[in-house]
């Protein structure tokens, strides 16, 4: 369950049924770019997951790095959903919103919660940031919000009264307003503050002062919490820890799932990584964490472009490493080119693209699943390449490694699909055993395979995948390239036969890739019913949320999650068949319906969000009601 | 170049079973040939040897080639290279690319392979034309080529591939030209130099600009029309009687007559590869006035990508193990009991 507290908002604001605590909580940081609430937000992250909670975060910041301060544009908010069940998304409406100034205040108040708490730092509701914000009226003051609790106080000067002692500038001094602010959250929530003081003394190990000063907000915020408690709407509300699997837990991103997964997938299949990137937003995280992992023999190249990001990871292949390289949709569509080289040449090779809001530069920070058609369809020639898409941050690790599987045995380049909220959301992990992952070792070719010592470069094993012939390796001098060849010896023909016979191979190969690929499972309901909604990607929590509460309230619903897009797994079809109706909610105009359409002749329906934000639950729950009444 | 132990080859040895698809007379017969005659005499070994390309004419290349080879996508030749060096700096690799492939669609890679020196020895085949896409001018084409997409003469600036490689910190600047005798010893001094070396050659395109570098490669006119930078020798062309001086007033090159060979007393220069600024002043200098300047301009090594890049990753291993479960587990976690 994810939004609603069962007591509703009362529990947090205590009301008439305030005794009760509630399953989930959902909270929004926002202030300016410059507040810090990307870090606060992390750091609450951090403590809900050490408290045992179940959580899911969506980071939602602006494109600018500094934007104006003040401004409407230039606030940065940070979601948090936690509770003591099973959290799938980061919520649909918060249930307390924590604004930092009225700009923070105007863009995100609309989506709280009708009775939800504000807490609003009063200090800075200036005339100057009030007309910033576009406000005539102070809102604090004009009862425009008393459809909420309002609780705004000057956390500016109480920030500054404790950290007086510090000697700071007034500048300085006001930067630990976050953790003032994080220090009011944990005492809401009943959180240890060690943790957080431990981290303090650690980032600011070489300036004793900040590190006092930051503590000193820290726990100011936090007493003040204890006192208001006297006299406010403010109470502390405990959420349980969750039941959760037992066993050793941290919290990722989905660019450290994919870093780790690249990394344990290199491993399996016995090979050094080498990964080529170009810094974009938001793939650029994946590529500062692989720069860390050296001691698993893995290289980073940091490219002039996207189009040597990806030549270099192809060459590198080509030299017998894992090439691996990564980007966000425009980026993507630059190495395209370089993709059908290496269907063409038939070397493996990993492609990540962290989708983003597109087209063009699009929506740089925002999530989207847009790219689905550019990564099954998107290039010139009959050039298919396989396609596995991440549903969250946990599920990335697998997908990598299994990316990792399905390029180095199939010899054939894969699209591993995330998108900005996989990135850049965390989650609790259950830590996997590298152990329990079976190996897939490499095996490259050292001797001629031809006929009389002959070297036969595209001759083609069970799978219909060409040997992997490492450059430098004795007596196997050859010759591959981007132009139609022999379908044995690799060399140049452009032959009417050859071409057919070759554009066959490389369809066939693909295809073939669903024989190994799991059979396609109902994720949540029955195998065959009124309604099923298909996801693939990161609408997994709120379909699969949605689909859990039209259950309860007997609906008959089910929810299938596609990890293989392309190729699909082979049961996929005469499963969606056995539903009455096919609802395929995505973040982009209906892509992945038109694929299914295409592959089963089946009357899927579509349901879309392109605005940025991932679905809400409540959302797809209102298009079920419509699909089969509710 | 690398340090591996010399194979015993010969010319046959470097010819593949593919029929050469160039036009009949094309120029780059003769490079390949040069080619596949220096490789012996380097003791180059087949299976450590990756010839990598573009796409054009000249990228056909690495198909006649009896070593390893990869004929890439346009322009990107460079960052192929660049991989295959970091996944294995054993390898000895080649890069061939053309005026349009490496000077105007892989502009880019070109400049950054220099710039970082990446050790390669990248020949760019210069014939100031498109040839296999039929006669289009390129970026090296003189002003007021005509060609079908400037009927009326081509109207830019054209590039100058050696000016453009120094500009970019290249360490290693020659220039040769196809059927050239010299240019088995410039593609010798290119490969034994550690870090990327550029190598100009001029390339006479036979079907859309057939004989355009005659005024200073055909017979009659070569020796008054060359100059060969060699290093510790006089810049001296026309037999010995003229000879290329600094105009110490202005800062730039003048033609001296040498008079009886007194080429000291004319003030001829004395080349040194190691000199960035004689470098930049040849391969700046314009041909009509000038002699076309010739041979290894500059020849001045520093540490390669590889070595630096793989260096540092190595002192990153060093003392470290490759423990997934443990990475896996790093940061602040917890523990739910079962």
């Amino acid at each position: 369950m994810a939004t609603a507290l069962i007591d509703g908002p009362d529990a947090l604001t205590g009301g008439k049924d305030a005794a009760a605590a509630p399953e989930a909580v959902v909270v929004r940081f926002a202030g300016d770019s410059g507040d810090g609430m990307q870090l606060t937000g992390g750091q609450f992250t951090l403590s809900t997951a050490l408290a045992g909670n179940d959580l899911a975060t969506f980071p939602d910041f602006p494109a600018e790095i500094r934007a104006p301060q003040g401004t409407l544009f230039g606030v940065s908010a940070f979601q948090i959903n936690f509770g003591s069940t099973e959290i799938d998304t980061a919520g649909d409406q918060p249930d307390v919103l924590i604004a930092m100034n009225p700009a923070a205040l105007k863009t995100n108040v609309g989506a709280l919660k009708a009775g939800g708490l504000i807490i609003a730092d009063s200090g800075e509701f200036n005339k100057r940031n009030l007309e910033k914000a576009k406000y005539e009226v102070n809102p604090l003051e004009d009862g425009s919000l008393h459809k909420w609790q309002l609780l705004a106080f000057d956390i500016s000067a109480l920030t500054l009264q404790a950290v007086k002692p510090f000697g700071l500038g007034n500048k300085e001094a006001l930067r630990c307003k976050n953790m003032w602010t994080l220090g009011l959250a944990l005492w809401m929530f009943d959180r240890d503050r060690q943790p957080l003081i431990d981290w303090l003394n650690g980032k600011f190990a070489k300036n004793q002062v900040l590190a006092d000063a930051n503590i000193a907000a820290l726990n100011a915020g936090h007493a003040y919490g204890e006192t208001a408690e006297l006299s406010g709407p403010l109470r502390q509300v405990h959420v349980g820890a969750v039941a959760s699997e037992p066993g050793l837990y941290r919290t990722v991103t989905g660019a450290e799932t994919i870093s780790y997964g690249l990394v344990a997938g290199a491993q399996l299949a016995e090979l050094p990584l080498f990964f080529g990137g170009y810094p974009i937003t938001p793939a650029s995280s994946i590529l500062h964490n692989l720069v860390k992992l050296k001691e698993f023999g893995v290289t980073t190249f940091q490219a002039e472009d996207e189009i040597a990001a990806i030549a270099s990871a192809i060459g590198a292949a080509y030299a017998g490493h894992l090439g691996v390289t990564s980007s966000s949709g425009p980026g993507i569509a630059l190495k395209t080119e370089a993709m059908g080289l290496a269907v063409m040449t038939e070397l493996p090779l990993v492609i990540v693209n962290s989708q983003r809001g597109g087209p063009s530069t699009g929506l740089p920070t925002k999530t989207e699943q847009s790219d689905l058609y550019q990564a099954v369809y998107g290039r010139n020639g009959d050039t298919p390449i396989p396609v596995i898409a991440a549903r969250s941050p946990s599920d990335a690790f697998d997908c990598a490694i299994e990316a990792v599987r399905i390029a180095t045995r199939y010899m054939t380049p894969v699209i591993l699909l995330t998108d900005g909220y996989i990135a850049n959301a965390a989650e609790p992990w259950k830590v996997p055993d590298p152990a329990s992952y079976a190996p897939f070792p490499v095996t490259f070719l050292e001797e001629p395979n031809g006929p009389d010592g002959t070297l036969l470069p595209f001759a083609r094993n069970e799978n219909g995948a060409r040997p992997w012939i490492k450059a430098g390796t004795p007596g196997l001098m050859h010759r591959i390239g981007g132009i139609e060849k022999n379908p044995l010896t690799g060399d140049i023909d452009y032959s009417p036969a050859s071409h057919q016979t070759m554009t066959d191979l490389r369809k066939a190969k693909v295809d073939g890739i669903a024989k190994s690929i799991p059979p396609q499972e109902v994720t949540l309901g029955e195998p065959g019913g009124k309604l099923v909604l298909v996801g693939w990607g990161s609408t997994f929590g709120p379909i699969h949320q949605a689909v859990r509460r039209a259950r309860k309230r007997g609906l008959d619903v089910s929810h299938v999650h596609v990890r293989h897009v392309w190729p699909l797994p082979e049961n996929l079809g005469d499963l969606l068949r056995g539903y009455d109706k096919v609802l395929v909610p995505e973040m982009n105009t209906g892509q992945f319906k038109t694929v299914l359409r295409d592959q089963y002749l089946i009357d899927a329906r579509t349901l879309n969000k392109t605005s940025g934000q991932p679905f809400t639950i409540a959302e797809i729950e209102a298009a079920i009601d419509e699909t089969i009444g509710a | 170049m690398n340090d591996l132990t010399p194979i015993k080859t010969t010319l046959k040895d470097w010819e593949t079973d593919q029929e050469v698809r160039w036009c009949p007379g094309c120029g780059d017969y003769a490079i390949l040939k040069a080619v596949q005659r220096t490789l012996p005499d380097l003791g180059a070994d087949p299976s450590k040897t990756v010839f990598v390309s573009g796409i054009g004419c000249s990228s056909r290349f690495p198909y006649y080639v009896e070593s390893y080879g990869f004929h890439t996508i346009h322009g990107r030749a460079p960052a192929f290279a660049t991989g295959i060096k970091l996944a294995n700096p054993e390898l000895d690799v080649w890069v061939i690319t053309g005026d349009g492939d490496g000077m105007s669609i892989g502009g880019n890679h070109t400049m950054h392979i220099i710039r970082r020196n990446v050790n390669t020895q990248i020949l760019l085949f210069n014939n100031e034309i498109y040839g296999l896409t039929k006669g289009q001018y390129s970026p090296t084409s003189r002003e007021g080529t005509h060609s079908p997409t400037s009927p009326l003469g081509s109207v830019d600036h054209p590039a100058s591939p050696c000016a453009f490689a120094l500009g970019a910190g290249g360490r290693f600047i020659a220039r040769s030209y196809d059927v050239s005798k010299d240019l088995p010893s410039v593609l010798k001094a290119a490969h034994a130099h550690q870090g990327a070396a550029f190598v100009e050659i001029f390339q006479n395109c036979i079907v859309y600009n057939k004989d355009r570098f005659d005024d200073f490669t055909a017979k009659p006119v070569a020796d008054a029309s060359q100059v060969w930078a060699r290093h510790g020798e006089p810049l001296l062309f026309a037999k010995g009687t003229k000879g290329i001086a600094l105009d110490h007033a202005t800062l730039s090159l003048k033609v001296v007559d040498v008079v009886d060979g007194d080429w000291q007393g004319a003030g001829v220069l004395v080349h040194d590869v190691t000199n960035r600024t004689i470098a930049h002043l040849l391969v700046e200098m314009p041909f009509g006035p000038f002699p076309m300047a010739l041979g290894v301009i500059y020849d001045d090594p520093r540490p390669t990508f590889e070595s630096a890049l793989l260096g540092q990753d190595a002192k990153a291993r060093a003392g470290k193990s490759a423990d997934l479960a443990k990475l896996l587990a790093k940061g602040q976690t917890w523990t739910v009991a079962g």
